[in-house]
């Protein structure tokens, strides 16, 4: 078997849905935000893989380098966010996080 | 695609799903932030084997050097109550998600599995992938993205500090107390100062 482009959009797409089941089945916020992690790196796979195969330009590699940026943004306000909810409930469990449904 | 690739391949792959599975199984979130990083050095192998270098550069300084880092800060930082588990929605739901997105992400796996592509021997480009040529495009045609994303970083350092740093009512009823018993302590230690400066020079 030989590795095509498919093999990379394949790889790809599994690890996007690990992450997502990471994020729909676990309960801990810290885990879920790996969780959220998982996806974004999945996504730059495809990104990267695409580009690979279409070497005119670097555009899939400027659009990765940015998900990533932004995925660095997203892991510092998504701690200090977690770090708020443990001083307030002292729990990171994300069903604590109830304070705005009742 | 050579043979070093292919095997370069193959190793990346296998670590990168046995990291994925390996966070999302984690009892621990600190053995999962372990797995994490064993995911993201996979991927930034990955990116060699698609020659994009200066990417898999940037993910180790960025997700290993960084991010998972700042994870494990974090996970110290609230130390065993990290460990613990929320309440879920029971066997039957959590069945329900994991039977749903596998469905749906090995129905997009299986589809987009025999897309080929026409892979340029990178002699053709030799630029490919190096920091000139991202460079060059980074600071061309993705400009405004570019400062923008500069702007979003900054947003972010100062939200972080902002919610990071955010006080319980319990916590300043504390620290108030704290200030005023320091307070309390310096002006008696000023008074005992002079009231010792004043002993001695009636002394002498």
């Amino acid at each position: 078997m030989d590795i095509t482009l498919g093999t990379f959009l394949a790889l790809g797409a599994i690890l996007f849905g690990i992450g997502a089941i990471g994020f729909l089945v676990r309960r801990n916020v810290l885990v879920q935000l790996m969780s959220i992690e998982l996806m974004l790196n999945a996504v730059n796979v495809v990104l990267v893989a695409v580009n690979r195969y279409h070497p005119e330009n670097q555009a899939g590699q400027l659009f990765a380098f940015f998900v990533i940026a932004v995925a660095a943004a997203e892991a510092a306000v998504g701690l200090a966010i977690v770090i708020g909810l443990y001083r307030l409930k002292k729990s990171v469990a994300s069903s604590d996080a109830d304070q705005m449904r009742h | 695609m050579g043979t070093a690739n292919f095997v370069l391949f193959g190793i990346c792959a296998f670590f990168a799903l046995f990291g994925a599975v390996a966070t999302v199984a984690a009892k621990r979130p600190l053995r999962g932030a372990v797995a994490l990083l064993a995911n993201i050095i996979a991927l930034a192998g990955l990116y060699l084997t698609l020659s994009a270098h200066l990417l898999a550069v940037i993910q180790l300084l960025v997700y290993a050097g960084a991010v998972v880092v700042l994870f494990v800060f974090v996970i110290m930082l609230i130390g065993p109550a990290s460990e613990v588990e929320g309440k879920s929605e029971g066997l039957a739901g959590r069945a329900l998600s994991i039977a749903i997105m596998t469905m749906v992400t090995g129905t997009i796996a299986f589809a987009v599995s025999d897309a080929v592509g026409n892979w340029y021997a990178i002699a053709d480009n030799p630029a490919y992938g190096t920091i000139e040529a991202v460079g060059a495009e980074l600071y061309s045609r993705a400009l405004v993205p570019f400062e923008i994303v500069s702007i979003t970083l900054l947003v972010a350092i100062v939200g972080a500090i902002a919610v990071a740093r955010h006080r319980t009512a319990d916590e300043i009823v504390q620290a108030k107390a704290v200030h005023a018993k320091a307070l309390e302590v310096r002006a008696e230690a000023e008074a005992n100062k002079e009231a010792a400066a004043e002993a001695a020079a009636g002394a002498h």
